[in-house]
């Protein structure tokens, strides 16, 4: 199933929530059973950050981790080989997030070839907006669905060039800014979340960037077909106990939200 | 004869060959279409150009003099060698011609706060400086490492009026400075402008920086025709982010000189601790745009070293890229012991004291001599001053001098 499908399925019931876990953090040994019972839980997707040593688009929080993960030694196999353990045992879907240096180091054909034996669906590369798309992206990725990202400062001609070029889904950046939890959104970030959502025609639209709490989805939920979660995560997990009840707790809450 | 095609980089997608481009988050690549459209409206607008030539002339001090160096010239025996004295600019460097430009551009795209990112803390002064003089807010993001080992330079900002943000994420140098620099461009795009001080990140700065340094390069041309009545040889550059470089290389692309860019060896290539991108990097994507990269087999980029911080980067300018892969310019690398060798040599023998950076450049002249003919003529350019220097100098050398 693709995910533009799967996505349509859940949104029967309720909005998708997608949780964006960094490769092999907290600990690089209990990452699948991590990710399983994140799963559990109720998310719906997961996406699987690729570790990166300057990652630009990314807050402090995922910074940390993903620098937490490089020193313990988390590479792009690993990436590949816990994609596939999970996938044995659920049939949500997963997609891989990463910057464009270690795909390009890795050979993209290579890279594409070993994501879709993974069975991963999806990717994104926040580092690679459309003008580069063409460049960057060959036929070896069609089987691969290649999220694009919109944002506050995409006019309406961009949003509709990247709903055209996006698959799965388009990624909408609710803030001006990097990944990191938000207390509060301003009124301009509605605005723009509803606008984004009703310029888009070819997609569906999970939002991202600064959610972190039920009360964000239900704010958000009138606008998006699911909300994407990290740095509350990732914060949630650097500090939570090896079970991550907290965690886990804290992702329950949020699904329950999601059902609208 | 072969037809050489006139260079005309970089093309419509911001790309030198396959280096450059945008590889942004998308959120930037609105003020990044804006600054390409603000630039290309201002470089033909006679006001504009009026206004940073009088900036350049009486608050920079240009043109810089190009210096005959007879006793190094003797000292070699070969060709004649020439300084281009970017040493005198106001800052003591030739960071204020990019850093003047870029103020006048961001007045006139309305953005009220400056942000920049500084290694050795050279463009941090000459961009807090600018502020100062245009009365606009200014934050500089330095490596925590750095602000340590530049104090100096960290207090002459904050003396400017500037905020100075020590980086604490990855390696607490230039490469981490640069992405937070980046990041909080993503989070204030809006009143906000970031003058980059290299020619590096997203098109359209590595041809922006280009262009408004490469004044070193038309006043060379217009200096040495005069007083030579022919074209250089040679011209020797060093090149860490390669501003300095591709402002001298730039007005000479189409001519015969051949053009030299010397990076830094650090302890040496076999060390693995230098900054030569282009003598042993790999493409990659960074901060930006796709160059030369100091990278792991992972991907990861590597942390760089050189004695000189303002050559302590594990990329590249793509335009560097794009020459060396055309064969337009040969790149070269000199370990942190003959560039100190240099500030000596020249010191002594010029009465110039060369920053770290430049020493690189000078030092280079022990292998490109023995090759000159006497009627050859090579052009280095004397980037910086090296005052900021001296604390580093006397820890190398001290005892030899004390």
């Amino acid at each position: 199933m693709k995910i533009s499908e799967y996505i349509d399925s859940v949104n029967k019931t309720r909005k998708v929530l997608s949780i964006f876990l960094t490769a092999g953090y907290p600990n690089k040994d209990k990452f699948v059973d991590t990710a399983l019972s994140v799963l559990d839980a109720g998310a719906d997707m997961i996406e699987i950050g690729i570790p990166f040593s300057d990652p630009l688009a990314d807050g402090p929080v995922i910074q940390k981790s993903s620098y937490s993960a490089l020193m313990n030694g988390v590479t792009m196999k690993d990436v590949f080989s816990y994609t596939e353990a999970i996938l044995k045992k659920t049939n949500k879907p997963i997609v891989l997030m990463g910057y464009a240096n270690p795909i390009m180091k890795y050979e993209k054909n290579n890279f594409a070839q070993d994501s879709i034996n993974c069975g991963a669906k999806g990717l994104i590369v926040p580092d690679v907006p459309i003008n580069e798309y063409d460049d960057f992206y060959n036929e070896t990725y069609n089987d691969l669905e290649i999220v694009l990202l919109t944002t506050p400062t995409s006019d309406e001609e961009r949003i509709k060039a990247i709903d055209k070029k996006s698959r799965g889904f388009v990624y909408c950046v609710s803030i001006t800014g990097t990944t990191g939890v938000m207390n509060n959104f301003d009124e301009s970030v509605y605005k723009n979340i509803e606008r984004t959502y009703k310029t888009l025609n070819n997609n569906k639209m999970l939002i991202g960037f600064g959610i972190s709490k039920p009360e964000d989805v239900t704010r958000f939920s009138d606008y998006c077909d699911g909300v994407i979660i990290g740095s509350a995560v990732i914060k949630s997990l650097s500090k939570d106990d090896e079970k991550h009840t907290a965690t886990l707790k804290l992702i329950k809450d949020i699904s329950q939200s999601c059902n609208i | 004869m072969a037809i050489i095609t006139e260079y005309n980089y970089p093309d419509t997608k911001g790309k030198y060959g396959e280096y450059g481009g945008q590889f942004v988050p998308e959120t930037l690549i609105h003020s990044l279409n804006e600054l390409d459209k603000a630039y290309s409206e201002a470089k033909s607008d006679p006001d504009f150009i009026r206004e940073l030539n009088a900036l350049q002339k009486d608050y920079n001090g240009r043109e810089t003099p190009l210096t005959c160096a007879e006793r190094l010239t003797e000292y070699y025996g070969k060709g004649k060698i020439y300084l281009k004295r970017e040493d005198l600019c106001h800052t003591g460097a030739h960071k204020l011609n990019n850093a003047l430009g870029q103020i006048l551009l961001a007045r006139r795209l309305g953005k009220k706060r400056i942000i920049a990112e500084t290694g050795a803390g050279q463009h941090g002064v000459a961009t807090a400086t600018v502020c100062a003089k245009f009365g606009l807010k200014c934050v500089v993001y330095m490596g925590e490492v750095d602000t340590e080992r530049q104090q100096l330079n960290v207090f002459r900002m904050k003396m400017l009026g500037a905020e100075v943000v020590p980086v604490t994420s990855g390696s607490k140098t230039l490469k981490d400075a640069t992405n937070e620099a980046i990041r909080d461009w993503v989070a204030n795009v809006n009143d906000t402008h970031y003058i980059i001080g290299s020619v590096v990140g997203p098109h359209p700065y590595p041809m922006i920086v280009r262009d408004f340094q490469s004044i070193i390069g038309i006043e060379t041309k217009a200096q040495i025709l005069a007083k030579e009545n022919k074209m250089p040889n040679y011209i020797i550059a060093c090149v860490g982010g390669g501003s300095n470089a591709i402002g001298i290389f730039y007005p000479f692309i189409n001519e015969s000189t051949k053009l030299i860019g010397v990076e830094a060896a650090g302890y040496g290539i076999e060390s693995g601790k230098h900054g030569a991108t282009l003598t042993v990097g790999e493409p990659g994507v960074f901060h930006g745009m796709k160059t030369y990269l100091l990278q792991d087999s992972d991907g990861q980029v590597m942390e760089a070293h050189s004695i000189s911080a303002g050559l302590d980067y594990p990329g590249v300018g793509p335009e560097h890229s794009g020459l060396k892969d055309l064969n337009l310019a040969e790149y070269y690398s000199i370990t942190d012991d003959e560039a100190l060798e240099a500030v000596k040599l020249l010191s002594q023998m010029e009465g110039i004291l060369p920053a770290l950076e430049t020493a690189h450049a000078i030092a280079h002249l022990e292998y490109l001599m023995p090759e000159t003919k006497k009627s050859d003529l090579i052009v280095v350019n004397i980037s910086g001053r090296g005052d900021k220097d001296l604390n580093t100098i006397i820890e190398k050398l001290g005892s030899a001098f004390i």
